[in-house]
C-alpha cells in the first residue's frame, strides 16, 4: 500500500510488563493519535503467548474508538469500510533482552569498540573478554563456558596487523566450546569483526563449533570504527535467534506489516529525529521494567558534527529488575529519596515484591513515592553507565587521530555535557505514566541534574517506540503524531553551577511572564521553585553570584529565551558539583518535602 | 468487555503433569518409553567435556610459534600426564635444551602453530539427569532426555531459592497465619519438605537446614534473608542454581503473608506423602515459577488438564498481590469500564473486589489482583 494511501494504523509496544497499543488515523491532510489501549504482556503463564497481550491491548482499543478492529484474534488488515486498519506495526522487548560476550585483543580499544557495538545494537553486554584484560587463559575459558550468552562477538587487530592476538583468541573461545542459553540443538551464534587477515584461521577454529559469520573489521585502522556491520549482523541474528524465544513471537511477525523492531532501537531512531530536526542536543531516557536505555545527541568538539549514543543499561528497571537497582544503588541511596521515615526490612520486601509481582502498580501515595525515588536511582545509575560508554561515536563510523586512539575514556567524558544540554527527555513507564507531570519533571532533574538552562519533556503516553518504527514506515505520519501528540513539554529547568556560602544570593532571574506577571528574584542555594508559565518563549536575564555559572561562564549573566510548558520553569538553586542532600534523616526528609512542595510534586493530594 | 487477563499461579489437586527432563548436551537415554521409574532413576547420562588448561609453549620455550610444531613430543590427539613433557627445543649441539611439561592430565587437543599454545583438555565429566518425580517415561527425546508424566497434586510458589528436593511433607503450623518457628524444627525435620504458614525467619530458615529438612514452603520471607543465605544479592528473579541444601519456596511474597488457604489445605491432605520440589524461578520471557509436585495414586482417574485462557469475571476468586491488603482473598464483584482514580493520583482499570476477611468492598488495581488456578 501507497505511504499516501494509508487512513490508519496500529501499532503496538510489547514492552517486559506492558504492552502498549496506539491507533493513528489521518484526519483532514494529517496524521494524529486517536486512541491509546493497554494490557499486562501476556509472556507470563497461563498464556504464554505474547499475542494475547496484543489483542487484548488492541480490543481495548476497539472499545475505546467504538469501531471494529480484530476479526476474533486477528487484526483486520486493510481498513474495509469503518472495520480494520490499514497496516500494523510492532515493536518488541519481551524477549527478556539480547545477552552477548563480547571479545578483543587490547580492552580499551578493539574490545571497546565491539562493546559500542554490541550495546548500540541493543544487548546487554555480559562480559568483555580482552586478551590484556589482567586473567588468565584458564579463567577466561571457565568465564565463556559459565556465561551462556545468545551471541559472541569476536574482535580485534587492524586489518593490516599481526593476526596472532585474535586467533589466540578464538582458540580459547573453541577450547571452551560455548553453548547458547536457549535450546541445545543449534550452534551458538559467533559474528568476527576482526583482522581480515585471520578471517581463515578464524573459520579453521570456530566454524563447525559455532555457527560462525564473519563481517568486515569494525576497527580496520586504529584511528576509525566501523560498527555497522557487526552491528547489522547482531540485529539480525538477535531476530533470528533470540526475539524467535518469546512465547508467540512468530505469530506476533506473521500478524505485522513490516519487521519487528527491537524497542530500544525505534526509540533511538526518534530521538535522532527530535535532534535533528530542531539542530539541538538532545539527552533521552527510556526506564522500563527490565532495562532503561539512554540515548544522547551531543556535539563532539573535535568533529563539531552531533554525535548520537546509546547505552543499555541492563538489569535496571522499575519491575523485573528493581531489585537489581537496590543492590546497585544500595538502600541508603534510594532512602535518601524518600521522603518519610521508612522501616529498611519492609522498603526492601516492598522492592522484592514488585520484583516477583511485575506488573502491579502503586495504589497508596506512599507506595507511589517509593517507586519514584527508586526510579532517581535507576535513572542516576543508567546515566552513569551512559557517560562512561558516550566516547565520541559517530554513528556507524568515528575517525580518531592516533593520539585519541590511547586516550578514549577521557575522550567519551567529554561529550555529556549537561550545561551544553538543550532538552532532556524521557520516557518510560513510571516517567510517563506519573499521576502528575510535575513528578516526571523532578525525577528527571534529581537524577541526571541538568545544569544551566534546560528543557524537560517527557513522552505523553510512552509512544516513542511505536513511532520509531513507524518512522520506518511512514515518516510523515510518526512527525506529525510526535510534534502534536507524544511530545509533552513540561517546562524549563534553570540550574546555577558552583558553590556559595549558605544564604547568600545565589543566583537571579528578571522576567516578564506572558500574563504579564514581572519577575525580579533572588534565590540562595538550596532553593527550589516553580513558576508556572506556557510553552511560549520568554525573554528572561539570569545573574549569577560570582563564580557561579548559568551557562554564560563563571559569574556571567545571560540573557535568552525560556520556555514554560505544563509544569511550568523550575529554578533549582539546590546545588551542582556537588550536589548534596542533608546526611541527617530528619533533615533529608524535610528538605525533600519542601522541595516537593515547591515543585507542586502532590499539589492535588 | 475485555476480560481482565492476569497471571495466576496454579494449585491444582489432581493434574497430570508432564515433567521434560533434558541433557546439557546430547548423550545417552538409559530407560524406554512406558518404564515406570522413581524419581532418583538416572534416565540420561552424558559426558560434558573435560576442563582445559592452555598452555602457551612457545612462551615457555622462547621461540617463535611458528617452530612449535617442529618440535613436539606429544601430538594433537595423544593422551597426556602431567608431568609429561610436551615439547623441547633442540638446544645447541644436543645440549641446553628447553623443556615443555604438561601441567594437567588429559588429551592433547590442539596446538596452534600461529599462537604457540596448546590445549590440554582434561579427562570428561560425567553427568546424569534424574526423573526427578515418581511416574512414566510418557515420551523420549532421542539422545537428549525424556517426559516424564504422573498425576499429582501440583502447587506453584512465587519465588523460591535452590533446586530439585525430594522429602515427605511435614506441616509444622496448624493454620495458614501462623509463623514457622524455630522451636517447631527438631530432628525429625531430617529428609523432610516442611509446610508452615504466614513467615519463616532466618534463624529457623537455617535450624531447619541444619537439621536436614530439604525444603521449606512457607507464606512469606524477608527479602533482605535472601542474600543472608545465598551470599549475594538476588537483583534479578532468576533462581535455582544456588549452593544450598535446603530449597526454600515462598507462596505468597516477601514479608509476613499468609499462605493462602487452598494452598495450605492442599498440603496439609498430602502430609506423610513424598513430594519433588523446585525452588527454580524465571520470572522473565518464558516464566518459570517454582512448584511443588506430590505424586497421587489413582493415576488413571486424571483427564488431561488444559489451561483455560480464561480474564477476570464478576464471582472470579483472586488474590491481592500489593499493599494495601496484600494477601488478601477476595471475589470479584464488578470490572467497571471507566478509569478510576488511585490514593495515588495514578488513572488505573480497576475491580470492585469483596474481600473475604470482613467482608468490604473495595476497589483495586486489576494489575494487583491475581487469580488462582484450582481447577
Amino acid at each position: 500500500m501507497k505511504a499516501e494511501a494509508i487512513r490508519s494504523i496500529l501499532a503496538t509496544d510489547c514492552g517486559s510488563t506492558t504492552t502498549k497499543a496506539i491507533l493513528i488515523e489521518k484526519q483532514g491532510d494529517e496524521y494524529r493519535l486517536v486512541v491509546r489501549g493497554e494490557a499486562p504482556t501476556t509472556v507470563e503463564a497461563p498464556f504464554e503467548d505474547v499475542t494475547r497481550g496484543v489483542l487484548n491491548a488492541a480490543k481495548e482499543v476497539e472499545e475505546l474508538r467504538g469501531r471494529q478492529i480484530l476479526d476474533g484474534d486477528k487484526i483486520i488488515t486493510p481498513q474495509q469500510g469503518e472495520k480494520g486498519v490499514d497496516i500494523y506495526i510492532s515493536t518488541s522487548s519481551a524477549g527478556g533482552g539480547l545477552q552477548m560476550v563480547v571479545t578483543g585483543i587490547v580492552k580499551a580499544m578493539s574490545a571497546e569498540s565491539a562493546e559500542r557495538a554490541a550495546l548500540g545494537a541493543g544487548a546487554i553486554v555480559m562480559d568483555v573478554l580482552a586478551s590484556n584484560d589482567g586473567r588468565l587463559p584458564h579463567e577466561k575459558i571457565q568465564r565463556i563456558r559459565h556465561l551462556r550468552p545468545d551471541m559472541i562477538l569476536l574482535s580485534g587487530g587492524t586489518d593490516s596487523g599481526n593476526i596472532k592476538g585474535v586467533v589466540e583468541m578464538s582458540e580459547l573461545l573453541k577450547a571452551a566450546n560455548p553453548k547458547p542459553r536457549l535450546g541445545i540443538n543449534y550452534k551458538l551464534p559467533v559474528i568476527y569483526a576482526g583482522n581480515q587477515k585471520a578471517n581463515k584461521e578464524i573459520q579453521e577454529n570456530l566454524g563447525n563449533e559455532t555457527d560462525l559469520s564473519i563481517v568486515p573489521n569494525l576497527r580496520p585502522v586504529l584511528e576509525r570504527e566501523n560498527l555497522g556491520p557487526a552491528r547489522d549482523k547482531i540485529h539480525d541474528l538477535f531476530m533470528e535467534h533470540v526475539m524467535a524465544q518469546a512465547p508467540g513471537y512468530k505469530e506476533l511477525m506473521a500478524m505485522c506489516d513490516a519487521p519487528i523492531m527491537p524497542t530500544p532501537g525505534a526509540v533511538g531512531e526518534i530521538m535522532q529525529v527530535i535532534a535533528k530536526k530542531e539542530n539541538i542536543t538532545v539527552l533521552g531516557v527510556d526506564i522500563g521494567g527490565a532495562t532503561t536505555d539512554v540515548f544522547s545527541v551531543f556535539k563532539d568538539p573535535d568533529l563539531g558534527e552531533p554525535v548520537f549514543n546509546r547505552t543499555v543499561s541492563a538489569n535496571l528497571g522499575m519491575s523485573y529488575s528493581i531489585s537489581n537497582v537496590l543492590a546497585s544503588a544500595g538502600l541508603p541511596n534510594i532512602l535518601r529519596w524518600v521522603p518519610f521515615e521508612i522501616d529498611e526490612v519492609d522498603l526492601r520486601n516492598r522492592i522484592g515484591n514488585k520484583m516477583i509481582r511485575p506488573t502491579t502498580i502503586p495504589q497508596s501515595l506512599d507506595e507511589l513515592k517509593i517507586e519514584q525515588a527508586i526510579a532517581r536511582e535507576a535513572l542516576r545509575l543508567s546515566f552513569i553507565q551512559h557517560k562512561e560508554f558516550a566516547v565520541g561515536l559517530k554513528g556507524v563510523q568515528k575517525e580518531r587521530t592516533i593520539s585519541d586512539a590511547f586516550d578514549q575514556s577521557a575522550s567519551g567524558e567529554t561529550l555529556v555535557n549537561m550545561m551544553d544540554l538543550d532538552i532532556l527527555v524521557g520516557s518510560g513507564g513510571v516517567l510517563s505514566h506519573a499521576p502528575r507531570r510535575h513528578q516526571s519533571a523532578r525525577m528527571m532533574i534529581d537524577a541526571f541534574l541538568p545544569e544551566g538552562i534546560t528543557q524537560i519533556a517527557v513522552d505523553s503516553i510512552f509512544m516513542m517506540p511505536q513511532l520509531g518504527v513507524l518512522a520506518s514506515v511512514h515518516e510523515k505520519a510518526a512527525a506529525e503524531v510526535f510534534n502534536k501528540d507524544c511530545l509533552l513539554r513540561l517546562g524549563t529547568c534553570i540550574a546555577p553551577v558552583g558553590s556559595i556560602k549558605p544564604g547568600k544570593e545565589y543566583m537571579r532571574l528578571r522576567c516578564t511572564l506572558p500574563d504579564g506577571k514581572s519577575i525580579d528574584k533572588a534565590y540562595t542555594l538550596g532553593d527550589m521553585e516553580l513558576i508556572e508559565a506556557p510553552y511560549e518563549a520568554i525573554p528572561a536575564e539570569i545573574i549569577p553570584a560570582r563564580g557561579v555559572d548559568v551557562g554564560g561562564g563563571p559569574g556571567q549573566s545571560i540573557k535568552t529565551d525560556i520556555y514554560g510548558g505544563l509544569v511550568g520553569i523550575i529554578v533549582d538553586a539546590r546545588g551542582r558539583r556537588p550536589f548534596v542532600l542533608p546526611e541527617n534523616p530528619a533533615e533529608r526528609v524535610a528538605a525533600l518535602q519542601k522541595w516537593s512542595k515547591a515543585a507542586k510534586e502532590f499539589e492535588d493530594r | 468487555m475485555a476480560h481482565a487477563y492476569t497471571p495466576g499461579l496454579k494449585v491444582i489437586p489432581r493434574i497430570l503433569v508432564h515433567k521434560t527432563r533434558r541433557l546439557p548436551l546430547k548423550g545417552t537415554v538409559t530407560v524406554e518409553k512406558g518404564d515406570q521409574v522413581d524419581a532418583e532413576k538416572v534416565v540420561a547420562t552424558t559426558d560434558l567435556p573435560g576442563n582445559v588448561v592452555p598452555v602457551n609453549l612457545a612462551n615457555i620455550l622462547n621461540i617463535d610459534a611458528s617452530e612449535i610444531m617442529d618440535i613436539l613430543i606429544k601430538k594433537p590427539g595423544d593422551s597426556i600426564r602431567e608431568g609429561d613433557l610436551i615439547a623441547e627445543t633442540h638446544g645447541i649441539f644436543g645440549l641446553f635444551k628447553t623443556k615443555a611439561l604438561s601441567p594437567a592430565s588429559g588429551t592433547l587437543e590442539a596446538v596452534s602453530g600461529i599462537t604457540g599454545q596448546a590445549i590440554i583438555r582434561e579427562a570428561p565429566i560425567p553427568v546424569s539427569v534424574q526423573a526427578y518425580i515418581d511416574g512414566k517415561v510418557s515420551g523420549i527425546i532421542p539422545d537428549e532426555g525424556v517426559e516424564i508424566s504422573t498425576a499429582a497434586s501440583f502447587i506453584q510458589g512465587i519465588f523460591g531459592i535452590g533446586g530439585e528436593r525430594r522429602g515427605t511433607i511435614k506441616v509444622l503450623t496448624r493454620d495458614t497465619k501462623t509463623p514457622i518457628s524455630e522451636d517447631m524444627i527438631d530432628e525429625s525435620c531430617k529428609g523432610k519438605v516442611l509446610v508452615g504458614g504466614a513467615f519463616l525467619s532466618y534463624k529457623a530458615f537455617l535450624k531447619a537446614q541444619k537439621a536436614g529438612a530439604t525444603g521449606i514452603v512457607v507464606g512469606g520471607f524477608n527479602y533482605r534473608d535472601i542474600k543472608k543465605i545465598v551470599g549475594y544479592d538476588i537483583g534479578v528473579a532468576i533462581t535455582g542454581q544456588e549452593d544450598i541444601n535446603t530449597t526454600l519456596i515462598i507462596t505468597e511474597g516477601f514479608g509476613d503473608i499468609h499462605m493462602a488457604q487452598q494452598t495450605f489445605d492442599l498440603l496439609r491432605s498430602h502430609e506423610g506423602r513424598m513430594a519433588s520440589i523446585n525452588g527454580a524461578t524465571q520470572i522473565r520471557a518464558g516464566v518459570i515459577r517454582p512448584e511443588i509436585i506430590i505424586p497421587i495414586d489413582d493415576q488413571d482417574a486424571i483427564q488431561e488438564h488444559k489451561a483455560e485462557l480464561f480474564g477476570m469475571e464478576p464471582g472470579t476468586v483472586v488474590r491481592v498481590i500489593r499493599a494495601p491488603y496484600f494477601g488478601m482473598l477476595g471475589e470479584v464483584t464488578e470490572l467497571p469500564h471507566e478509569l478510576q482514580r488511585l490514593e495515588s493520583g495514578s488513572l488505573a482499570r480497576v475491580a470492585k473486589v469483596k474481600l473475604q476477611e470482613g467482608g468490604k468492598e473495595v476497589l483495586l488495581p486489576r494489575a494487583n489482583l491475581e487469580m488462582i488456578e484450582t481447577k
